[in-house]
């Protein structure tokens, strides 16, 4: 008989980084197998289960960076380093890294949709030998909201980095303006083969993957990650199915191809 | 092979599987209906044959035996989980074609769609289903269209006579009960419907561009998402995750998993105020789709198995039936408005 797929385990919080008020990466202790996109059933007993991708992979640990907009993750928040919370999976397809190696790359994030890519932009940055060249547009409303600051310094170096925030309020270090006002000037070599990533609210994804095409951008090599709610995360809830597609089995990252015909 | 019992004798039966078997069937809970004096007929566990009803359609399926309504998954205290217990027994439903054609469904979810599902497996597993005939058709079903009036993967077959029972027996081991405690062995051949007054048509064009039909806008104003249609659907799979807490206890107490419906506020909603599907309408389409054209795109066949049960429970009167009428005109509105 198959293993009871509902019964969460026991992990350890190692570090709590805070980025902002409302928004902090867990690391959590996990041995396995786990990818960037993919993840995990959080949960704290009495206050219930959430979905949280996978926003670093360690060497016995995984980061998920949680916002705090919830009954479950505002419980997730009062608690520190040494405490545990539960936690099933992984779950989801995730991203498959070989499909953007040898490729000229633009990822584009819009606030914690930075979290499940950036397993992808942390490979590249050690791996820069892999990419033939590599683009992060990051958009977070105000510079407040800006997630990862010290990664992004380092991020800085390796790669051609965008960050910009819809109002910069007083704050004259950040570009101003939305994700899709950079992608007419995105310096490529060969767009026809160029890939793209694509993860955030929406609307900022409904705009951005229109901004791509019209850059000269083929379906095939746009890929994009759905957010949806599951109680699951194993095919049975229904509450994340579109159409034929089940976004916990066969997503959350999709094709665009795929992606485009899913409408809710 | 065929039996024919007196209900006493069939009542001795069903004293015999109770020892290994909780038997459930469809009974009558006098006044328990939606209006002043009307009854419910709905599952139920049953001692005697008298209880069984084999005359009426129930307003509610079997569904509930193998997906209860609210299942405890497992009890948890600070930093431990406890499974909770298996039913000490098994059991043996009796139900209709429609129904017994509504498992296949609910194994395609709970048993193939993605892992198997540890509760449903271990439930499943002690199944047993007697196969109620239908000697006529009831109000708004649609089987014959939907192709599920007829069935023989039967443990047994059922059907009351003139105050005798006839069994078509397929499990062997319980031909030595049936031997034992039958009068005659004539040959049974199961009844099924082979006309109903509600007829549907399945298009074959339908393409997710159906979404933009207009059809769809008269249920924002005619259905109230009250969600009966799921609930009473023997197909209708959805759950979602609750923990409850002990008042005595805050820091002890259990997860589970209760029926969800696609046509309920919270069902898309997401922790922020993300919400997928706002509109009646929206949810109308979603199921009405998943019942007859995206479940058979990912399976292979059609998810709904035309009992009308919805059709029968709507407070609206929206007929399901009609929706699915609807769609062959939905497809001809969105080709046009294509050209265009």
């Amino acid at each position: 008989m198959q293993s009871n797929e509902y019964l969460p385990f026991l992990s350890e919080i190692k570090a709590v980084i805070k980025h902002t008020d409302i928004e902090y990466t867990f690391r959590l202790t996990y041995e396995g197998n786990v990818k960037p996109g993919q993840f995990f059933e959080v949960s704290i007993p009495k206050y219930g289960e959430a979905p949280i991708s996978v926003s670093g992979i360690g060497s016995g640990t995984v980061d998920l960076t949680i916002r705090r907009v919830g009954k479950v993750t505002n419980e997730i928040f009062e608690r520190y380093v040494g405490d545990k919370l539960f936690m099933r999976g992984p779950y989801g397809n995730g991203f498959d890294i070989d499909s953007y190696k040898e490729k000229e790359l633009v990822v584009i994030a819009g606030g914690t949709g930075l979290s499940p890519v950036k397993g992808i932009v942390d490979y590249f940055c050690s791996h820069s030998q892999d990419t033939k060249g590599m683009t992060l547009i990051a958009g977070f409303k105000t510079p407040k909201d800006i997630l990862f600051r010290e990664e992004f310094v380092h991020w800085q170096q390796k790669m051609n980095v965008i960050l910009t925030v819809d109002s910069a309020e007083n704050d004259t270090t950040c570009k101003v303006g939305l994700v899709t006002e950079y992608i007419p000037q995105l310096h490529l070599n060969n767009v026809n083969e160029a890939a793209a990533i694509v993860v955030g609210p929406p609307m900022m994804m409904k705009f951005t993957t229109q901004g791509l095409l019209k850059r000269g951008f083929h379906e095939e090599n746009i890929w994009i990650s759905h957010e949806r709610k599951m109680c699951c995360g194993i095919g049975k809830c229904g509450h994340c199915k579109i159409d034929d597609t089940y976004v916990c089995l066969d997503g959350p990252v999709f094709n665009f191809v795929k992606g485009r015909q899913l409408l809710d | 092979m065929g039996y024919c019992l007196d209900q006493a004798g069939f009542n001795q039966i069903l004293n015999e599987w109770s020892k290994e078997y909780f038997v459930y069937a469809p009974k009558l809970f006098k006044d328990g209906g939606s209006f002043s004096d009307t009854d419910r007929i709905r599952y139920g566990e049953i001692h005697t044959v008298e209880e069984i009803v084999f005359d009426r359609k129930s307003d509610y399926s079997y569904k509930e035996i193998l997906l209860p309504l609210s299942q405890t998954l497992f009890f948890f205290t600070d930093d431990m989980v406890k499974e909770a217990d298996l039913p000490k027994k098994g059991a043996v439903i009796l139900l209709r074609s429609c129904d017994l054609h509504a498992v296949k469904r609910l194994d395609e979810i709970y048993l193939q769609n993605g892992c198997e599902d540890y509760y449903y497996k271990r439930l499943r597993d002690r199944v047993k289903f007697i196969l109620i005939g239908c000697q006529h058709s009831f109000e708004n079903c649609f089987c014959v269209d939907m192709g599920t009036n007829r069935i023989d993967n039967y443990d047994a077959y059922i059907e009351m006579k003139n105050g005798e029972i006839y069994v078509d027996n397929h499990n062997d081991v319980w031909k030595p009960l049936f031997t034992t405690y039958s009068r005659r062995t004539p040959e049974v051949i199961p009844a099924y419907a082979t006309e109903n007054k509600t007829h549907i048509h399945i298009p074959d064009g339908i393409t997710p561009d159906i979404a933009h039909s207009k059809i769809w806008d008269e249920y924002d104003s005619r259905c109230i998402n009250c969600g009966r249609c799921n609930f009473v659907c023997p197909t209708c799979t959805c759950f979602t995750m609750q923990d409850i807490f002990y008042v005595d206890n805050g820091k002890v107490g259990e997860r589970r998993r209760v029926w969800a419906s696609c046509m309920v506020d919270g069902f898309t909603d997401v922790a922020g105020g993300g919400c997928y599907r706002k509109k009646n309408g929206q949810r109308m389409r979603f199921k009405v789709l998943h019942k007859v054209y995206d479940y058979k795109k990912r399976n292979g066949y059609h998810m709904c198995v035309g009992c009308g049960r919805c059709d029968d429970i709507c407070p609206e009167y929206i007929s399901f039936s009609n929706s699915i009428n609807k769609l062959d005109a939905a497809i001809k509105e969105v080709s046009i408005n294509a050209v265009k």
